[in-house]
């Protein structure tokens, strides 16, 4: 059975996480998981958004739920873990806040839509993980990522605030979807810590030091690779490398995929179709520790 | 135009801040909080801060926001929400941090050497423009006019980026801007950050 819903790709998506996207439709067409891309959708509400101005914040975010709605009122699924919980936020302030219901809706049938609070917001992750179910993933996988140390970095979003469906600081989804493929989720005790998110760019030094403690734990307990589960994260925690190692005087040169990469590399997807070339360390060492 | 150098002023502030604190969903727990001081002891950037967290609750208790404001505290907030998963009190750290970064906009009030409000504003701009955020233009903007010293720093990431393709040049926009500009007018007569 098809499971379809209605997919938000996000705005990194056509830039620094364009390959989060790529992966993420090639893995669910391997998975039999239907994405229908959410028509016209804009900016989640966005954190930088929100946190200056919370009404539009939730207008611009409830924009995508309207038409979610009227698209058939699908589970919406985000990859990016920030639009994810600015989308359930704001679905969540709209159910428990009959005020703020209203006003947003009265924004709403301005520009001809509305919304009546029944849309879920998921993460793609929990789809793969619960809906889909890391057994079915395991009985399609045609390359086992056996031998394969993957340190499971969940970040921030993906769990917190609400833990909606993981612990919000002990998640384990990810682990076990790594399991299902045969590689190794290896001890991770910082897979929920920060990684500086916006900071980079504001205050690069506290940034830096975060990336740096994921990094170090990542090399410490032998992971090969570093997967991630949203655009922001990967950005830092891959890119920024070479930033940290000049911060820090370490040599860090640790390869960094979102999960979804890794997924479509154990389901059979050519490295191209999982835009692999497009992460700054490579990954062909990761690749070839693969048995064939 | 709002102040704070006056005492009426300060208490001013403190009203407004309670008031919306109040409106978030669960907002009235702040009165719950026991100066246990998990939220500091949780924040990845609290050894920044001028004041953690804990500090802020008290200090809002103290009737001194004001200093808050002026602090560079709600500027280091990642919005990683531990404080707020681990309070025992039920206290949403997190928005209050959010709540206190809107009255520092609306009283323009925070330390020099902080750019997040400007690379805020940017950011918003490049929403109410194309819909969306567009990353090269965002980034591209905020280097050149407020830290024109990352450009050096970012020039080989940068050219890494484009090059594989993660880095377009040119922005996408909705097909939609009218409702969507008639959704955001419509809210921002109503912002308290106005």
């Amino acid at each position: 059975m098809t499971l379809t819903y209605s997919y938000f790709p996000g705005c990194s998506s056509e830039a620094t996480g364009k390959a989060y996207d790529i992966s993420t439709r090639a893995v669910c067409d391997k998975l039999d998981i239907e994405l229908k891309e959410l028509p016209d959708w804009n900016c989640c509400g966005s954190t930088s958004y929100f946190s200056i101005r919370e009404l539009e914040s939730f207008g611009v975010s409830a924009r995508n739920l309207a038409i979610a709605q009227e698209v058939g009122g699908m589970d919406l699924v985000a990859t990016c873990s920030a639009c994810y919980t600015i989308l359930a936020k704001t679905n969540r302030y709209f159910s428990e806040d009959p005020v703020l219901h209203e006003t947003i809706n009265e924004a709403l049938e301005a520009a001809g839509r509305t919304y009546d609070g029944n849309v879920n917001v998921r993460h793609i992750l929990d789809v793969i993980v619960n809906d889909l179910g890391c057994e079915t993933v395991a009985e399609k996988v045609t390359r086992r990522m056996t031998k394969l140390r993957v340190a499971p970095y969940y970040g921030c979003q993906a769990t917190r605030p609400k833990g909606t469906f993981d612990d919000p600081e002990f998640p384990t989804s990810l682990d076990h979807l790594l399991e299902a493929v045969g590689a190794e989720p290896i001890y991770y005790p910082v897979k929920t810590k920060c990684c500086g998110g916006m900071l980079m760019m504001t205050q690069e030094d506290a940034a830096l030091r975060l990336c740096h403690e994921l990094l170090k734990c990542a090399q410490d307990n032998g992971a090969d690779v570093i997967v991630t589960t949203c655009p922001l994260c990967e950005m830092n925690v891959e890119a920024y490398q070479k930033m940290v190692n000049k911060a820090y005087g370490t040599s860090f040169n640790i390869p960094v995929m979102y999960f979804t990469q890794l997924l479509g590399y154990a389901l059979g997807v050519d490295s191209k179709a999982l835009a692999l070339q497009m992460q700054i360390v490579p990954v062909e060492n990761v690749l070839a520790k693969v048995p064939a | 135009m709002v102040e704070l150098e006056t005492t009426q002023g300060v208490k001013t502030l403190h009203k407004i801040f309670l008031e919306d604190v109040y409106s978030i969903p669960g907002g009235e727990k702040i009165r719950l909080c026991q100066q246990c001081g998990t939220c500091s002891g949780s924040c990845p950037t609290a050894y920044l801060m001028d004041y953690s967290p804990r500090e802020v609750i008290a200090a809002f208790r103290a009737g001194m926001l004001d200093r808050v404001l002026k602090s560079n505290t709600i500027w280091l907030c990642t919005s990683c929400y531990s404080c707020t998963v681990r309070c025992p009190a039920g206290i949403k750290v997190t928005d209050i941090m959010y709540e206190l970064k809107r009255l520092a906009i609306k009283y323009k009030s925070w330390p020099s050497s902080s750019k997040n409000p400007a690379m805020s504003k940017i950011f918003i701009d490049h929403v109410h423009r194309f819909g969306r955020s567009y990353e090269a233009g965002v980034i591209g903007q905020f280097v050149l006019t407020q830290k024109p010293s990352l450009a050096w720093k970012f020039k080989g990431l940068g050219t890494k980026l484009f090059l594989s393709g993660r880095m377009p040049l040119l922005p996408k926009s909705i097909k939609g801007k009218d409702e969507f500009h008639k959704i955001i007018d419509l809210l921002a007569t109503k912002e308290v950050s106005q």
